[in-house]
This record gives structure tokens, sequence and C-alpha cells, in this order.
């Protein structure tokens, strides 16, 4: 596996929604390469047939009955809001052509 | 009256001297509060004080006390958490500045249960930004010290709870540990710390980092403070689909048995790598243990060196998914940008700092198309490999023995490069990736004064085991768990 290159490195970043600056992608590239280097090391492992341990226990999933609970009002889930008004998230326009 | 100075007992003898009318709780609390003021600045341990919230609990203890209501475990008892545990009405900042002015709206299950069992929260506490470091030089407030030399590191990311409980200025304190979080702080800061069995302790209200490895546990000045610490949080919750079912045990009444018969499980090569006080200290503990009636089996985990590989492949592509919600729209830190799009990236590039932008652009490229299969898919088969060398290993030992880190605290700023930072928690991923209990405990000191930590590891759901073999070698050991006060704006 060949390092990082600066391409690749801002492809990631759109896909987790970072902003990089030139000085930030440079330096992501050779910290990440080293670190995808050192992490070459499982290659060398055979796990033909080694089930994947997604989850450290095996329990089954708990289901629970769907009934009406208690919950935040809507002025406490919008406390932390950056934006609110008239009882909603305000955010920035979502879709093209409106407003 | 006590004839001690209150910050000098601990969590047990704290909760018998206010259940008896020995001390007030507010008297307690009040003590606390001085010491906090006193040399907090010196430690950077706390990110916020709750002074009337504390004096406010600890008077209601009082209150109960007088009317003879029954005390709970922790009445009157001042505890501190780490500030990724949500507390209804206090800052939970997880040490970033994207939560800088985040106030949740509920508690954590964890800071549910202190409450209903009496203990007074003091605050909240400093800590790797999003849980993501082995030094508490990644939060965005500034590193903690460590109480034992301002200059070191206290370990991370529950750098403020160890320092915090070695200086005393909590009794004890609540931190998190997905790879090794209280773990390894309790081993440079000397104190005791248990990382319980994944699905002991409910994660609802805990800021998720990586969901298959995250888990709360205490840490505290001794084996039985930790172990009440555990009987109280631990236990099912229904907001927690990963929360186990099976029931808790009496840790605390483990405390002082036999350990006769109970085989002690050695590993010689991880024990060979370390710093030579370390091998000595961890070589002398074994001795103590056999001389306690253990027999010492030795064994390996021959995948074990893959943990490094394996553990920040998987956690950091389940951190990239669990923090896609900070994107500045229900709550932290919004920066307007062009379009919705713009503005979640200037919000996240501006609210995350380097090490938790390195992580989540790791995982979001381990998880990528081309990649997945290579990187998180391969992850996740040697993961199983671990878990099978732990299994086989259990077959021969009830419990293992290895250190907790390579060697003692390190200078701040003295681990430089990511991957040589990664490198130091290479004892305490295993354990996480296998979902596997852990105890680290101190075991002696260096020449330079400076704590060593050991690990004993269970198989799943065998808290009370390591409880019961960790008390008998703390009574063994004698070790000293209280760091030095610091001199006033002594930070170095």
């Amino acid at each position: 596996m060949a390092r990082l290159t600066l391409d690749q490195v801002r492809h990631v970043a759109l896909l987790a929604a970072l902003e990089l600056s030139d000085d930030e992608a440079n330096a992501l590239r050779d910290e990440l390469g080293a670190i995808l280097d050192y992490m070459v090391a499982l290659e060398s492992l055979d796990v033909s047939g080694v089930e994947p341990t997604f989850h450290p226990l095996n329990m089954a999933a708990s289901l629970r009955s769907d009934h009406l609970q208690p919950s935040l009002s809507r002025e406490q889930a919008l406390a932390a809001a950056p934006e609110s008004e008239q009882g909603a998230f305000a955010v920035p326009k979502v879709l093209e052509g409106e407003g | 009256m006590v004839d001690r100075e209150l910050h000098a007992l601990c969590v047990t003898e704290l909760a018998s001297a206010v259940a008896g009318g020995e001390v007030s709780a507010v008297e307690v609390t009040r003590a606390y509060l001085e010491r906090i003021e006193r040399f907090n600045p010196a430690l950077n341990a706390y990110l916020h004080v709750d002074a009337q919230g504390a004096l406010a609990a600890a008077a209601a203890v009082d209150r109960a006390r007088a009317q003879g209501d029954a005390p709970g475990p922790l009445a009157g008892v001042p505890l501190a958490l780490k500030d990724n545990l949500c507390t209804r009405g206090l800052p939970t900042t997880c040490g970033s500045r994207i939560l800088q002015n985040y106030v949740p709206p509920y508690d954590a299950d964890v800071v549910e249960r202190l409450r209903a069992a009496g203990a007074v929260l003091l605050g909240k506490l400093n800590m790797d930004e999003f849980a993501m470091g082995s030094s508490n030089e990644n939060s965005a407030f500034g590193p903690v010290h460590n109480p034992w030399d301002l200059s070191r590191a206290p370990g991370g990311s529950s750098g403020g709870a160890a320092a915090v409980t070695a200086a005393r200025l909590s009794v004890a304190a609540l931190g998190s540990d997905t790879g090794g979080s209280v773990r390894q702080p309790a081993g440079f800061c000397g104190v005791t710390a248990i990382k319980p069995t994944y699905g002991r302790v409910s994660r609802y209200g805990l800021v998720a980092f990586a969901s298959s490895l995250d888990q709360v546990g205490p840490i505290a000045r001794n084996v039985r403070d930790a172990a009440r610490l555990l009987a109280v949080i631990a236990g099912h919750d229904p907001r927690d689909a990963t929360s186990a079912q099976s029931p808790v045990e009496a840790y605390e009444d483990e405390c002082s048995r036999e350990l006769s018969g109970l085989r002690v499980g050695v590993l010689v090569d991880a024990i060979a790598g370390c710093e030579p006080s370390t091998r000595q200290a961890i070589e002398s503990a074994l001795s103590r243990l056999q001389a306690l009636g253990c027999e010492p089996v030795t064994v390996s985990l021959p995948h074990a060196e893959h943990a490094i590989a394996v553990y920040y492949i998987v956690a950091t592509a389940e951190a990239s998914s669990n923090l896609a919600r900070f994107d500045g729209m229900r709550y932290g830190l919004r920066v307007r940008g062009e379009d919705l799009r713009d503005t979640y990236r200037k919000s996240r590039s501006a609210g995350f700092g380097r090490e938790v932008k390195r992580r989540i652009m790791l995982g979001t490229y381990a998880l990528s198309a081309g990649y997945y299969d290579a990187f998180y898919l391969k992850a996740q088969r040697v993961r199983t490999l671990i878990v099978r060398d732990f299994e086989r290993a259990f077959e021969r030992c009830d419990l293992l023995l290895m250190p907790t880190s390579p060697g003692p605290a390190f200078k701040l700023g003295e681990v430089k490069d990511p991957l040589s930072m990664y490198k130091q928690d290479i004892f305490t991923l295993p354990a996480s990736l296998a979902g596997v209990p852990a105890l680290s405990m101190p075991c002696g000191l260096t020449d330079g004064r400076l704590p060593i930590g050991l690990q004993l590891v269970g198989p799943h759901f065998t808290e009370a085991r390591l409880v019961r073999v960790a008390s008998a070698l703390e009574q063994a050991l004698g070790v000293a768990t209280s760091a030095p006060d610091p001199g006033p704006g002594a930070r170095a």
C-alpha cells in the first residue's frame, strides 16, 4: 500500500465534512501515511475463515415494548441549539432555488 | 469528630463518618472546595466547579440524615466527573471547543446512580478532546499536570479524573475507558481504576467515541473505594441497547479474602519489554501474589502485538461515524458558511482539534470505498484473533497480570508524533478489544518517585475476582497512593 497522496487527503476530508488548510492537509498526508504504513503489518496475517468481531459480547439485540414515555420538552431540546425559531431548529437553506 | 484531615479520608471512610454523624456532608464539601481553589490552578484538572450545586446536594444529605433516612452508599461523599459524562444543567465540553458552551438537558445513567447513592458532585474534569489521547495534551483547555511531578503528563484520556483523585481534590472520580483511558492515567498518577466488562455499566449519557469499546469506570484511592463505586454505577439500563443483564455482584465483599489456588497468567514477553523500574515492580508484585497462595502460569497473547493497528482502525472508524453528529445544527459551535454543507465543514473545522481531525480522517479512510475490506474488515477479523488469544489464556489461568504502561509518566511535550503516542497503549488495548474487565493499581514508585501501575485482566464479568486479587495485593504491597500537595502556582 502506498502512502497517501494529497488528493486522497482532500477526498477523505470532503467525506468527513472537514475543511483543511494547505498546511493541515500536508501534515495529515505525512502523519496518516506513517500510521497507515504501520498498519500494513496486518496484511501478513491470514484471517481466511475468521469471522469479524463487531461487538465484544455475544448478546442478542434487546427489544422493548413500543409505548409512549416521557421525553425532553421542546424547550429543553432546543435549549442548546445555535439557532432556533418557532419551536424548531433553524438551519441554513437545504434545497436550492427556494426563498 | 474525625481526627484526621477530611481530605485524607477515602470513600468508604467518609461515607461511614457522614452516616455516623461524625462529620457533616457540608463540612466535607467545603473542605474539598477549598482544596480545589487552592491547588487546581497548578493542576488544571477541573474545567468546571459546581460549588453551589455541591453544597446544595451536601445540605440535602445532612437534612435526610437528620430526618433519620437511611444513607446511600455514597452519602455525603464528594466526587467528580470526566467532562464527557452528561450532567443536567452543568457544562459538558468533552475537552472540545465544539462543545465549549454545551449544557446537556439530562444526566448520564451513571450520574443518576451517583446522585441516588447520595454522592456530592464537585464538578467536571479535564480530558483529551473526545477522550482521544494518552497524555491529556489534546484538551482544548490545556493539559492537566501530573500531581507527582507537574512537568509530567497525568496520562489520558481521563487525566483530570486521575489527577484529582491522586491530589485529593476529589475523593474519587468517574472516567471513561475506550483503549485504556481510566487505567493508564491511574497508573501514571498512582491510583486505582477499573475498566468494567463491556456492557457492565450503561453508556447512556456518555458522549460516544467508539461505541463497541467505550465503558465508564471508577478511579479511586484504593481498591475498596473503586469496588464500591463500581457496585453503584453497574447494572442494566434499558436506555443502552448493549447494557448487560447479568446481576451486579457485591464487589466490596471480595476485599480481604483468601487468594489461595488462583492461577495468575504472566505475560513474560510483555514484562520483558518494559522499563527496568516497571519490570522490577511487576516481578515483585508477582512474588507477593505467590506468597499469598497464587500459582503463576506462563501464558501468551500471540496477536496482542497487533492490538495497536486493530484498535486505531476500529476506534477511529467508529469515531468518524459517532462524531458526524457534531455539525453545528442542534447543539455545539456553529460557524456560518455559504450553504448547509459549508456550514458543516466550517463548524467542524473550527470546533475540532488536531488529534480529533486526524482520527476522523483515519476512520473515514478506513471505512471508505476501496479500503473497507483491507482496513476495517481486516482489523475486525484480527480482533477475533485477539479475542481467541484471551479465551485460550483463560483456559489455563484465572486472571492475567501485566503492566499498565511500558513505563512511568512521561514529560508533557515529550512524546511528539502520533504513532509513538498510540504505542503507549500497547498493554491496555487488548482488553478493550476483547471487552474483558481490567483493573489498574499502583505497585510501586520509581527512584524518582513516580508511580508504577500494574494491570489485572480477567474473563468477562469477573470484576469480583479482580477486586479480590487487587485488594490482597494492595495490602501486601502497601504502596503510597497520595501525591504531594502541589505548591500554589507551582505549575512547571
